[in-house]
């Protein structure tokens, strides 16, 4: 008991420092790369900008600005002191003004697009998830019939194709040639939010074809991987031994096969909920559903580079509390962990 | 190099995805070589008439910018490959240089260090740091990319080179070699290379795959220097010149055909490889679901 305590202390510290050099080592990356850069000063480009647009807006605000930018930016003195003026206002949570809808704070814009992505991606997630491991799972004990050669293929063929070229071809083929779907947004244009049967229907099928494509690229991937797993599992000795006690194949497949499959397959769904920002940035910008990825693309459009370094660090601290999160949990799911360190 | 050619033979007679893999990069390289022969400059515009259907004149049809798109991506597919190739060799320098001391010094101090630090790069979000990157500096090439991409590009296949060499240190060999007085430096290269090579060999082509893929998609999110024709440039261009829209399908079919023939094959060589050397290593980069 003495020694597992002081397994579960020593293996939390680690996956909490590991979470803690992750936002230590992103953060830092994402302070030096303009000071870095050649002639990419972060203040003196977004004065230029604000003096380029500076028709636009009142005088007041733009020396309000001028004030938010070199508070956040801290530009006086040393590196050092610099940096942590940076720590300081992201510790404090302020990311900073938008620069092309001044003055919302880049958390405001990032809290309103962030309920359309997590609500995508987790429940595509979740769905190409569970099938794709129970069918996964299927095909990996009873390795025959036609249909596991037949998804094992189309898997293996969406596979590699990137993203990018899959969502595009979905939205060619169901949007543009048979006029299905919508061909972007994320409902009807008029109607107002709310929990009305119209507004829900309008939200499922604007959101259909791009939950579709991350479904399809997701599903493939989970059946591979678990059937990997479990073909692998079901050829080890302990399995042949377990047929030959004369124990049925469903108490094999619970306890033996699936108990040692899940760790892996849970970690997975861990860690691809935690990449939110890199998988859903894509499928946003190409079905134009107004989350997180659309908001980073309109702001590269605009060059409102605040607005991305925002997002950014944002999403940083998100995927390390993220895999943290999955770290804690992994030890009360996968038996072998206490015995290979402890 | 001649258990080398041996395996190449087997596997091209009994395994059917290396089989696909072969001819087709085969196919592709010839296209690639055709570049050189190009009667148009690739940066060149408007020297044929824009926007036609594909003919005997211009094989793919010719895009909004009046250029021959045949011509233009046998120049894209170099580009693209000559870029992968970079990023790849470069992280294979520093996936090898750190797995191999971590394997070495396994379970010390050192290895415990260069596995934090393995691990922490792992889970960095790269993609959004890469456009963070790249809106600051407009004006990178795709050089200057291939060894950015290439310093976030080691951290999976150095873990599985540690793990080859922890495996191999154990072997009582690499006592026997020790006692009678081999360096590290001898042991390592001489000893230890031939049974890290065909996994710095299948990461290379997994490693491809990775920067192909994200070269495509800043690419099409105009993040790349535009001017260059690449498979993902060549696609920003149709996208962006709504090729969609105005009925000009051979602008965005032709580069998607090369772009999923490209990847299909490197990703079969890239299992066909890997089941090769080893059939239970047939899970590598299990969870790595999204690019």
């Amino acid at each position: 008991m003495k020694d597992f305590l002081r397994f579960i202390v020593r293996y939390f510290i680690t996956r909490l420092l590991i979470s803690l050099l992750v936002i230590f080592i992103g953060v830092s990356i994402i302070f030096l790369i303009p000071r870095l850069v050649p002639g990419a000063n972060p203040a003196e480009m977004a004065i230029r900008r604000l003096q380029m647009s500076g028709a636009y807006l009142p005088a007041d605000s733009i020396e309000k600005m001028k004030q938010a930018l070199l508070k956040l930016y801290g530009l006086e003195g040393s590196l050092l002191k610099q940096y942590t003026t940076f720590w300081k206002e992201l510790l404090k949570g302020n990311l900073g003004p938008s620069f092309a809808s001044f003055p919302t704070p880049v958390m405001t814009l990032i809290a309103r697009s962030l309920p359309w992505t997590v609500g995508l991606l987790a429940l595509t997630a979740l769905i190409s998830w569970v099938f794709g491991t129970v069918l996964g799972g299927i095909a990996g004990y009873r390795n025959k019939g036609l249909w596991v050669r037949v998804l094992e293929i189309i898997s293996n063929a969406v596979r590699p194709i990137p993203y990018y070229i899959l969502a595009l071809l979905l939205l060619i083929l169901f949007a543009y040639v048979l006029h299905w779907f919508p061909t972007g947004g994320a409902y009807q244009i008029g109607l107002t939010p709310t929990l009305s049967w119209t507004f829900v229907k309008s939200v499922v099928k604007y959101g259909f074809l791009p939950a579709l494509s991350l479904i399809i690229i997701g599903i493939g991937a989970w059946f591979l991987n678990m059937r990997n797993l479990v073909s692998n599992i079901t050829s080890e000795y302990f399995v042949t031994f377990a047929h030959q006690m004369g124990l049925r194949d469903s108490i094999i497949l619970r306890s033996y096969v699936i108990r040692l499959a899940m760790p892996a397959q849970l970690t997975g769904l861990a860690l691809q909920l935690g990449f939110i920002f890199n998988g859903t940035i894509i499928t946003e910008i190409v079905f134009n559903y107004p989350g997180l990825g659309t908001l980073i693309y309109t702001a590269i459009m605009q060059s409102d580079y605040n607005l991305v370094m925002g997002t950014t660090l944002f999403s940083i601290v998100a995927v390390a509390f993220a895999t943290l999160f999955v770290d804690l949990l992994l030890p009360f799911i996968d038996p072998r962990i206490q015995y290979v360190s402890g | 190099m001649n258990s080398f050619i041996n395996a190449f033979k087997k596997m091209f007679k009994n395994d059917m995805r290396f089989r696909f893999a072969i001819i087709t990069l085969a196919f592709l390289l010839a296209f690639v070589v055709l570049s050189f022969f190009s009667p148009y400059d690739p940066r060149s515009s408007y020297y044929a008439p824009i926007s036609r259907p594909p003919s005997l004149k211009h094989f793919f049809g010719t895009n909004g910018r009046g250029q021959d798109l045949f011509w233009l991506l046998t120049f894209a597919l170099k580009n693209s490959l000559i870029f992968g190739l970079e990023v790849a060799l470069l992280s294979r320098v520093l996936a090898i240089v750190i797995g191999v001391i971590a394997g070495y010094k396994g379970g010390g101090l050192v290895d415990n260090a260069l596995m934090l630090f393995c691990d922490t790069f792992v889970v960095l979000p790269i993609f959004p740091i890469l456009v963070f990157l790249r809106l600051i500096a407009r004006s990178m090439s795709f050089s200057t990319l291939a060894i950015v991409l290439a310093l976030f590009g080691w951290p999976w296949d150095a873990r599985l080179i540690r793990s080859q060499v922890l495996s191999l240190r154990e072997q009582k060999y690499t006592v026997t070699a020790v006692f009678s007085g081999r360096g590290i430096f001898g042991l390592i290269f001489s000893e230890y290379f031939p049974h890290i090579l065909p996994i710095v060999l299948a990461t290379t082509i997994n490693n491809m795959l990775w920067s192909l893929g994200l070269e495509i998609t800043l690419s099409i999110l105009g993040l790349s220097p535009l001017d260059i024709p690449t498979m993902g440039t060549v696609t920003y261009w149709a996208i962006q010149q709504q090729a969609m829209v105005t009925g000009a399908w051979w602008w965005i079919l032709f580069p998607i055909i090369f772009i999923v023939l490209l990847f299909t094959s490197l990703y079969l060589l890239f299992t066909s490889i890997t089941s090769f050397i080893n059939p239970r290593l047939r899970t590598v980069n299990a969870g790595e679901v999204s690019r």
